[in-house]
């Protein structure tokens, strides 16, 4: 009797790809190639009537023209600044995430029981919130006449405007926004190590603060290097948070330069060439991770 | 060292007196500062929302100042969220854009995930890196690409509600990828092989078999799929086009800095609610499928993310 398996194999080994063959086709349709028409834009130098960019699709005609003038310019020049601040920002809003996010997350892991679901539920709510509105949310609170400077009138504050182009105002509003998505990774890393670890530690006679230096951060590593880079990657481009807390030009970030080439002129091979130059970036920090989650989902099958 | 665990000499073993120790030496301690810590965290991201949806149903037309109780920037008055045609609007196009996104993404997806996870060849692992790319992509780079692959090659698919489509689609299907290939892997092929022993066709044993077996993490896939599509604002953004095809966030984002009314905070309070029943839904799908473990549906919309 012949094995049915290979009667099997055969039917499925067509079968299995064409599944997988539409899902593929849209993905290199719709991101493989938008990322190619970025470059073709951005690596364009002639302009038709309008002044916008004619695409380069073929790489024999790619001119680097634009391209190099926006590295020029990034480097040191007019959008020196933009990139500067975009570090800056990114830098201060993942500190106090790692410093608020850590211990609410190592907490909501280490806890047991009935408010266990409780707490869980109510840290991954503001990740079902939509972005946008909880923005909203602050700007209501920190109007001149909001319940912030209400609150700091209390204590003999005088009001003060923290919707005018604050640097701290978009600090704290990134780390606000993005918490939530650094949590979560974080806490699903800390969830994961065996609470019988840190027991043994203080078995030992170790004290919480060596307890965590010698066992849960060297555990929780990789789980505060992916919430790390889940959260620098969206804040790098964020353009939307600053426009709107602050609304000047004073703290304009790449983000909203590029919102400024793409959706509002003409020069469309600028904002190209911004993306590009961004992603040439961000591209270590998304490959780094990539690899990482790949090797540990390995290493767990 | 703590000095619980050296009993001072002195003493005789039988009765180990203990040191008094002070409570921040004590490892065993309640965790007092962490939980302080965590409950203020919650009530910092959650309060600014909770006030947010209170002012949208204040009794006139301050959002910093409460007024009385009352419904009125909600319905059936001048410049409420039924009353005002681009509040109205854009909760229509967001609800349509949603369900569009769902029905085209979940098969798309469904598809990919069972394909990509029985299907094995260097090929299946190229487009497997491929799908996870847009999940670690910044929505900047998604949305820029996209407007100009529209704007320059696409042009077939005017800017508005089809290209919108498309965008939510393509961040989508790898969500819907991730959730399902993730049942996939623990369910085994065991089933759908014992099926084609018994002398099913390899559809028939997928439509039989394999979807009922999946079909909690397709329905919780499908919602995902719908609260991300309602919440999205950068790729809506690059590709609306004109203000006909204007979505929830894109106006909240275009009205926040131009004294708006509580209209506004009731328009956010409804997406609020939208995205909710969503989630709700899922994680009720989800429960399905592991009766008995509560809490541990939230751990895995943790994982999934």
């Amino acid at each position: 009797m012949p094995d049915p398996k290979i009667g099997h194999d055969r039917e499925t080994r067509r079968l299995w790809p064409a599944l997988a063959l539409p899902g593929t086709f849209w993905l290199i349709a719709l991101f493989l190639v938008p990322i190619y028409a970025v470059m073709a834009v951005a690596f364009s130098d002639r302009i038709n009537l309008f002044g916008e960019p004619i695409p380069a699709w073929n790489p024999v005609d790619w001119q680097f023209g634009t391209f190099s003038t926006v590295l020029q310019e990034s480097v040191s020049g007019i959008y020196q600044e933009v990139w500067i601040r975009t570090a800056i920002y990114s830098f201060w809003a993942l500190v106090i995430c790692i410093v608020v996010g850590y211990p609410v997350a190592y907490y909501t892991a280490r806890l047991a029981g009935r408010r266990r679901g409780l707490v869980l539920a109510l840290i991954l709510a503001p990740w079902w919130i939509n972005y946008i509105t909880r923005m909203l949310a602050w700007v209501n609170l920190l109007q001149d006449d909001g319940y912030v400077n209400k609150f700091l009138g209390l204590f003999g504050f005088a009001p003060h405007s923290w919707l005018n182009g604050s640097s701290f105002t978009v600090v704290m509003a990134l780390a606000y926004g993005y918490l939530p998505f650094f949590i979560i990774p974080l806490f699903a890393s800390l969830d994961r190590i065996d609470g019988r670890l840190l027991e043994a530690s203080r078995d030992l006679g170790v004290n919480s603060v060596r307890t965590f230096w010698a066992v849960t951060l060297p555990l929780s590593r990789l789980g505060l290097i992916t919430a790390i880079v889940i959260t620098a990657l969206p804040m790098a481009g964020d353009y939307y948070t600053n426009t709107i807390v602050s609304g000047s030009p004073k703290t304009n970030m790449v983000g909203n330069q590029i919102e400024l080439f793409l959706l509002n002129g003409p020069q469309k091979n600028l904002g190209a060439s911004i993306v590009l130059l961004l992603s040439i970036v961000l591209v270590f920090f998304m490959a780094y991770y990539l690899v990482l989650t790949q090797r540990a989902s390995r290493d767990t099958r | 060292m703590t000095a619980t665990i050296t009993p001072p000499p002195a003493t005789t073993r039988t009765a180990p007196a203990r040191k008094w120790v002070p409570p921040w030496r004590n490892p065993w301690r309640k965790p007092y500062v962490l939980a302080t810590l965590t409950w203020l965290y919650i009530v910092w991201s959650l309060l600014p929302v909770v006030i947010a949806v209170q002012f949208s149903f204040n009794n006139g037309r301050s959002r910093s100042t409460w007024q009385g109780f009352s419904m009125q920037w909600y319905c059936c008055n001048d410049g409420s969220v039924f009353e005002d045609p681009s509040l109205t609007l854009a909760l229509k196009n967001s609800l349509i854009l949603g369900v569009a996104t769902v029905l085209v993404a979940t098969p798309l997806g469904v598809m990919l995930a069972m394909g990509l996870s029985r299907w094995r060849s260097k090929a299946s692992r190229v487009a497997n890196g491929i799908a996870m790319v847009p999940l670690v992509t910044p929505e900047i780079v998604i949305g820029s690409a996209l407007y100009l692959v529209m704007v320059n090659l696409y042009q077939f698919v005017p800017l508005g509600r089809p290209a919108m489509l498309l965008g939510h689609v393509t961040f989508s299907v790898s969500y819907v990828l991730v959730i399902v290939r993730s049942r996939l892997l623990s369910i085994g092929r065991e089933y759908e092989e014992a099926a084609r022993d018994l002398g099913a066709s390899p559809l028939q044993a997928i439509r039989t078999i394999l979807v009922p077996l999946l079909m909690p993490s397709i329905f919780a896939s499908a919602m995902i799929t719908f609260a991300t599509s309602l919440d999205d604002f950068v790729v809506s953004q690059f590709l609306f086009g004109d203000a006909s095809n204007i979505t929830v966030p894109i106006k909240l984002y275009s009205a926040v800095r131009a004294a708006p009314t509580p209209a506004l905070n009731a328009l956010a309070s409804l997406l609020l609610v939208g995205s909710f029943l969503a989630l709700l839904l899922a994680v009720v799908g989800l429960r399905a499928r592991k009766r008995g473990a509560g809490g541990s549906v939230l751990e895995d919309m943790a994982d999934f993310s």
